[in-house]
């Protein structure tokens, strides 16, 4: 049976559909992808359902290799470093990858997370109704961790790609961190005007030690207007909390379902990604919108997810001759390799 | 006689959930009219409304905006608030069987020096009350319990304590709760219950909602083993009551 084998796998590599969703109500964080929006268009570029099981790769890196047939694949990883068998790739690349050929990605120069759709469906069983794996809670995905060495993943209905690799057309994900979008709230009156124009203005940094979870902002604290405990409530990805020593925390995938400080502002569902691919000791700014603003980002988001991903063949001027040979165009040279 | 109920606040968590906030603080009749409109907009829920997360004072509504406009979802939510502030359901009344001896109740030493009680009064004032589920956060099947005697009410530890296996009976910060999933914690274990609150691969995964009421029953260890081995076949050991009110 056809299947994803993964050779090396570094930490923090997950498979996540679009979310464990209607189990809030019980505890159950959605976990699903830190970017929604590229776990989406590589799924689109794979021509699978946009919330499809994918490998979400992050800065560790991943290392893999079809077994029993051949795989069409979409990896999009914007920042990242790809090859296959040693040759360069685009970093958002539509490729087939044949049994006995490897594929690495690696940690570019940007970049937090990058994903890799199958043409096909990853057979893992869902939990809750969802393959999202939440590692926190050890559910979904595969045995509730994270990938590893020698983990194989079964491919149903695998679909071969067509043929040399061909560079993904997704200009909507070049993002610029500089304008994060947020709606205040829905603590925003613990804090007074002053502080919310300073929280606003920044600027902020993200620190290294976020993962899936969350995203830590260093700046200059913020002071609380009416204390920095409240009685826990419902959140959402994207919460903004302010706990008590004033530096603002961005509730991600992976937060929990409930929390007790309060929330000066939410980050807009379209621009989730934007911050989460932010590096850490890299700065960012925040805009505030109106929640029409945010609904007007959500529709030209869809609206852009239902076109297809457009494909343009990979020019011979952006790579080594390596590259060219892995290509199989020297037939061969690539049957000596298999 | 009675007042019109007080109108909700309504806050926004980003352009896709809305906070009804019926109060600020930990109050069963706040409780109530949170779980009440949860049990309205259950029971007819408009096209593009995703998930419903009932807390001590909020119900957070989580929906499709692309479906569901804001407005419309606010002028529904004013009106089944305005005419909503009784649970329309029974109370359901949940009996956990509860071990608090060794090996479960591992910290009962430690709550009856910080209350000044006895552990066998410590077990005894804890299986008295009866306790009402308030809601699920924090970690899977997590339930928050209210009705901790105030004999009981000993803050939570400065820094966790190891993990503690699944199902253990907690108390901390004026609070009960059950906790499903094994993990550091800074509230204090007095027991475990083989009744599995949550189970993953079970249909359904949960079987207690927010609003109901527990006891726990005090069971001796080698019940508890007995009655785990019942649960892990399949069958429930938690027993079920209904009431109106």
């Amino acid at each position: 049976m056809t299947a994803l084998v993964i050779a090396a796998a570094g930490p923090g590599i997950t498979l996540q559909d679009g979310g464990r969703h209607g189990y809030l109500r019980y505890g159950i964080t959605a976990a699903g992808p830190m970017d929604p929006l590229m776990h989406a268009t590589a799924n689109r570029a794979a021509g699978n359902p946009l919330d499809a099981t994918a490998i979400e790769i992050s800065t560790g890196g991943v290392t893999l290799s079809a077994e029993g047939g051949a795989i069409g694949l979409a990896l999009i990883a914007p920042g990242f470093r790809v090859s296959l068998d040693g040759a360069a790739l685009p970093d958002r690349v539509a490729l087939t990858l044949e049994p006995g050929r490897t594929l690495v990605v690696r940690a570019g120069e940007a970049g937090s997370w990058g994903y890799l759709a199958v043409s096909g469906r990853i057979a893992v069983a869902p939990v809750l109704g969802s393959t999202a794996t939440h590692t926190r809670s050890g559910l979904g995905g595969l045995d509730g961790r994270g990938l590893s060495a020698g983990d194989r993943l079964p491919v149903d209905e695998a679909r071969s790609g067509d043929g040399a690799p061909h560079r993904l057309v997704t200009p909507w994900l070049d993002r610029d961190p500089r304008v994060i979008r947020v709606v205040l709230g829905p603590q925003d009156d613990y804090f007074a005007a002053d502080q919310i124009a300073a929280f606003l203005a920044g600027p902020w940094t993200i620190s290294p030690r976020g993962d899936r979870m969350a995203c830590f902002l260093d700046g200059t604290p913020l002071m609380h207007a009416k204390g920095h405990d409240i009685v826990s409530d419902g959140v959402v990805m994207g919460a903004i909390q302010v706990p008590g020593n004033g530096l603002p925390i961005v509730l991600m995938a992976d937060r929990q379902s409930t929390g007790g400080y309060p929330k000066i502002a939410t980050v807009i569902g379209p621009d989730l990604g934007r911050l989460a691919q932010v590096r850490g000791g890299a700065q960012i700014g925040f805009r505030q919108v109106a929640v029409e603003e945010a609904v007007a980002a959500r529709r030209a988001e869809r609206d852009v997810l239902r076109q297809p991903v457009t494909r343009e063949p990979v020019v011979r001027t952006d790579f080594a001759s390596d590259f060219l040979l892995g290509l199989n165009l020297v037939g061969g040279v690539a049957d000596g390799r298999a | 006689m009675s007042a019109a109920p007080d109108e909700p606040r309504l806050l926004a968590a980003g352009e896709a959930a809305l906070v009804v906030e019926f109060g600020s603080t930990v109050d069963p009749a706040i409780s109530d009219r949170v779980l009440a409109l949860d049990d309205a907009l259950g029971a007819d829920p408009p096209e593009g409304l995703r998930e419903r997360v009932p807390t001590y004072r909020s119900l957070m509504l989580h929906y499709d905006p692309l479906v569901l406009d804001r407005a419309a979802l606010v002028e529904r939510v004013r009106a089944l608030a305005a005419g909503t502030t009784e649970r329309a359901a029974a109370t359901t009344l949940w009996t956990l069987p509860c071990c608090y001896a060794a090996p479960h109740g591992e910290d009962i030493s430690q709550v009856a020096e910080r209350t000044g009680l006895s552990p066998d009064a410590v077990v005894a004032t804890h299986a008295g009350a009866t306790y009402r589920v308030y809601m699920y956060g924090f970690a899977p099947g997590f339930a928050y319990l209210g009705g901790l005697p105030k004999a009981l009410a000993v803050p939570r530890r400065a820094s966790p304590r190891p993990p503690h296996p699944a199902n253990a009976v907690v108390i901390g910060g004026g609070l009960a709760a059950v906790a499903t999933v094994p993990m550091p914690t800074g509230w204090y274990v007095i027991g475990a219950t083989p009744s599995r609150l949550y189970a993953p691969e079970r249909d359904p995964s949960f079987f207690v909602g927010a609003g109901d009421l527990i006891r726990f029953e005090p069971v001796d260890a080698a019940a508890f083993d007995a009655l785990s081995a019942r649960e892990a076949a399949g069958e429930p050991v938690a027993r079920r009551w209904e009431s109106r009110t």
